[in-house]
Parts: structure tokens; sequence; C-alpha cells
């Protein structure tokens, strides 16, 4: 069985930007990502799920290495500043690379 | 002044299990479904009485309640930055005490149900036209004229708003169904109006009782904002209701709107156009301080304030 490696880019962020993220991936190219409730605890503060505009989302992209880099660096310029982001990356084996 | 309205102190039993780390937690499903309830009952109320009157006259009132809600972030707006914060969070607490309050309309609304005061039907409607300018005129507060911001999309956001969508579909409901033909859901909307705010309030305290440690971090200024404004806006709500000839009860319901602070559309609309703004700040003041100060003391105390100014 043959693996191919690709890029997981994970990004876990406010619930509130899921609508604008969703709209930047399709604008640059994503083919697929899963997108999951999330809560946790950072440096900007405690973030509970059970008030609308508090909840985390954790997004997943699995693409590319120049997407992933591509969809960081868009999403560092845009959204670092002003909202509650963190990014990370690592390598994943896939078995079907035509699909990411 | 009036009596204590029972439901409030399903808001106290929130902040009390709350501050106490009681394991008590609500589904957020049902905080969803009893606020639908509540939006669309208060929408139909409206909704039914509105049939059988002229809705000609209503328009002059429209405009003026409109008005209204340009009018209130404009004037908290420069009283925010003397009170020494920067000019996202003046504009962004200037659009949630300009915008309105659902849940607090709703305890006004039991409140006059327990002190056996009515009120004029097209109320609901001006919750709707109150919810929106605010918003904008906050917005373009942040901005002073440079940077952009996506208003079509932005627009979209706020008009669009689930209780913008809920108010106005009750309304519509209400209207086109008139009183005979809600006969059949009535038991769930207006007979029950009072236990689903009660649960509702429930759920409205514990998650104030999250916010309470922030309504102290944030300083004195804040606090003093935070039950300062809400009269101080109630006021000029009651003047608004002079200028339309409302009733006592529908003065007191005026006066809340104005009082109150929104802390759903606002928060959503402004964390996403003016992201520079401490989404923590706003929602803290409104939430956690205004909206127990309305429901203890401030809508007996514009009830209190139209009785006398108002000679009802």
């Amino acid at each position: 069985m043959t693996m191919h490696v690709r890029k997981l880019l994970t990004v876990v962020t406010e619930a509130g930007l899921e609508r604008r993220l969703v709209e930047d991936l399709r604008q640059l190219g994503a083919r697929g990502w899963t997108i999951t409730d999330a809560r946790g605890q950072g440096h900007r503060g405690k973030r509970a799920l059970d008030w609308e505009y508090e909840g985390n989302i954790r997004l997943e992209v699995v693409c590319e290495e120049s997407l992933a880099e591509r969809l960081a660096s868009y999403f560092r310029e845009h959204y670092y500043q002003d909202y509650a982001m963190i990014l990370f990356m690592q390598d994943v084996e896939v078995l079907r690379p035509e699909k990411f | 002044m009036g009596t204590l309205d029972p439901v409030v102190l399903f808001f106290l039993l929130g902040i009390v299990a709350g501050v106490a780390r009681s394991e008590l937690r609500l589904p957020p499903a049902v905080y969803e479904f009893v606020s639908l309830i509540l939006l669309l009952a208060i929408g139909m109320k409206g909704g039914v009485q509105l049939a059988t009157q002229p809705l000609g006259a209503l328009l002059f009132d429209s405009l003026l309640v409109i008005l209204m809600g340009l009018l209130l972030p404009l004037l908290a707006f420069p009283l925010l930055r003397i009170g020494g914060l920067p000019r996202a969070d003046a504009a962004s607490l200037a659009a949630h005490y300009g915008s309105v309050s659902v849940g607090t309309f709703a305890v006004a609304l039991s409140y006059l149900l327990e002190v056996g005061l009515e009120h004029e039907p097209f109320l609901p409607l001006f919750v709707v036209l109150l919810e929106v300018p605010a918003i904008f005129v906050g917005i373009m507060l942040a901005r002073g004229g440079n940077g952009r911001t996506r208003w079509g999309e932005l627009s979209r956001e706020v008009l669009l708003g689930k209780s913008v969508v809920l108010l106005l579909g009750g309304l519509l409901i209400g209207w086109i169904a008139g009183p005979a033909g809600l006969a059949g859901i009535d038991g769930l909307f207006f007979d029950l109006f009072k236990g689903v705010l009660a649960i509702f309030l429930l759920e409205m305290g514990l998650i104030a009782s999250r916010h309470l440690d922030g309504a102290l971090r944030h300083g004195p200024f804040l606090l003093a904002w935070g039950v300062l404004a809400p009269p101080v806006m109630a006021v000029i709500g009651l003047g608004f209701a002079t200028l339309m000839g409302l009733s006592t009860g529908g003065a007191v319901l005026l006066g809340t709107l104005a009082a109150s602070a929104s802390y759903i559309a606002a928060p959503a609309a402004i964390r996403s156009a003016v992201p520079e703004a401490n989404p923590a700040l706003s929602l803290t003041a409104s939430l956690a301080i205004t909206f127990p100060f309305n429901i203890f003391l401030g809508i007996p105390l514009y009830h209190w304030m139209a009785n006398h100014w108002l000679g009802g």
C-alpha cells in the first residue's frame, strides 16, 4: 500500500470567523476541510462553548504543502492581530493523493 | 414602585448557582429553544393586535423610534471617550447600548402583566427598529470615516440575524393569522410565556455569573457606566414616548428598550466589523452589569418615572 505525504493544517479560532474562513478557503483553492466545535483556554482567555459568540472552532485542511503555506500566511496576515487564533502544520500520509 | 416579578428570581438562582460553581448547566439547545419561543411569542402578540389597528399613524412613530436608535449611540460615544476608552471600545459600547435587549424587553412585558398595565400593540415592532441602527452608527464611529467596512455582507448579517427574523416573522404570522387563526398554537406561545421566560432567565443568570469577575476587573468606570447609562437613556426613551403620546405601559416599554443593551446582535456584528475593540468589555457591561440592573431595579424605576412625568 503506497502512502503519499501531504500537510495537515490545523487552525483553532473564534467560532464567529467560520463563515469568513470558509470563504477564504474557497478563494485560495482548498478542496476540502473539516470544522469541529472546540473549547479550551489560551492567553486570550477561556473559551466556553455555551455562549454563541464565545465558542471556538477547529478547522482542519489536508492539502499540498504550497497551499498549506499560502493559507497559513493569509490567515496570519488577516486575523492574527485582532482575533484569537493559533495554527500549526504537520505531515500526514494519505491514500488518495488526488483528493488533496 | 411595583412588585418584584417572580421570574427575575430565576435569574438570581442562575447567578447564585453559577457563582457557587454548581453542576447546573443547561444544554445550549435549550437556551436556543426558549429564546426562539420568546422571540416568536413577542412578535406574534404584537402582530395579532396590529391586525385590528390602522397602520398609517404607525409610520411617524416608527421614524421617531429609528431616530432614537441613531441618537443614543451618538450621545453615548463622546461620554465614553471622556471616560478614557479607546475609540474602538467606545464605539463598540455605544453600539451595544444604542441597540436593544429582547430579554430585557420580555421581562418588562412580564412586569406589565404583573402590575396590570396595558401597552400599545406595536411595541414589538419598535424592538426590531431599534436593534439595527445603533450597530451601524457604532461601526461608523469606530471607523471615523476611514478604513474599509464590508457593508453589504455586514447588512446581511445584521438584518438576517436570528432576532430580527424571528420577531418580524412572528409579527407577520400574527398579523396574517389574527387572534382566531392562532387559537391552536397560543397555548405554547402565550400561556407558557412566563414559564419559558423563567427558564431563559435561569440560563441568563448562569451566563452572567461567568462574566462577573470581568465586571470587577474592568474597573469602576465600566461599573458606573453599566448602572448610570441605562436610567439616563430611559429618560430619553420616555421623552420619545411623550412625543408619540404613548400610554404609561407603552412608555415603560420604550424607556426599557432605550435603557437596555444588546448582548446578541451587537457583539456578533461588532466582532466582525470592529475586531480591534475588546469584545469582553462590551459583553461584560451589557450582560453582567446592565441586564441585571434593568431587570431588578431599572424596570420598576422606569415605571415610577413614567408615572411621575407622564402623570399616568
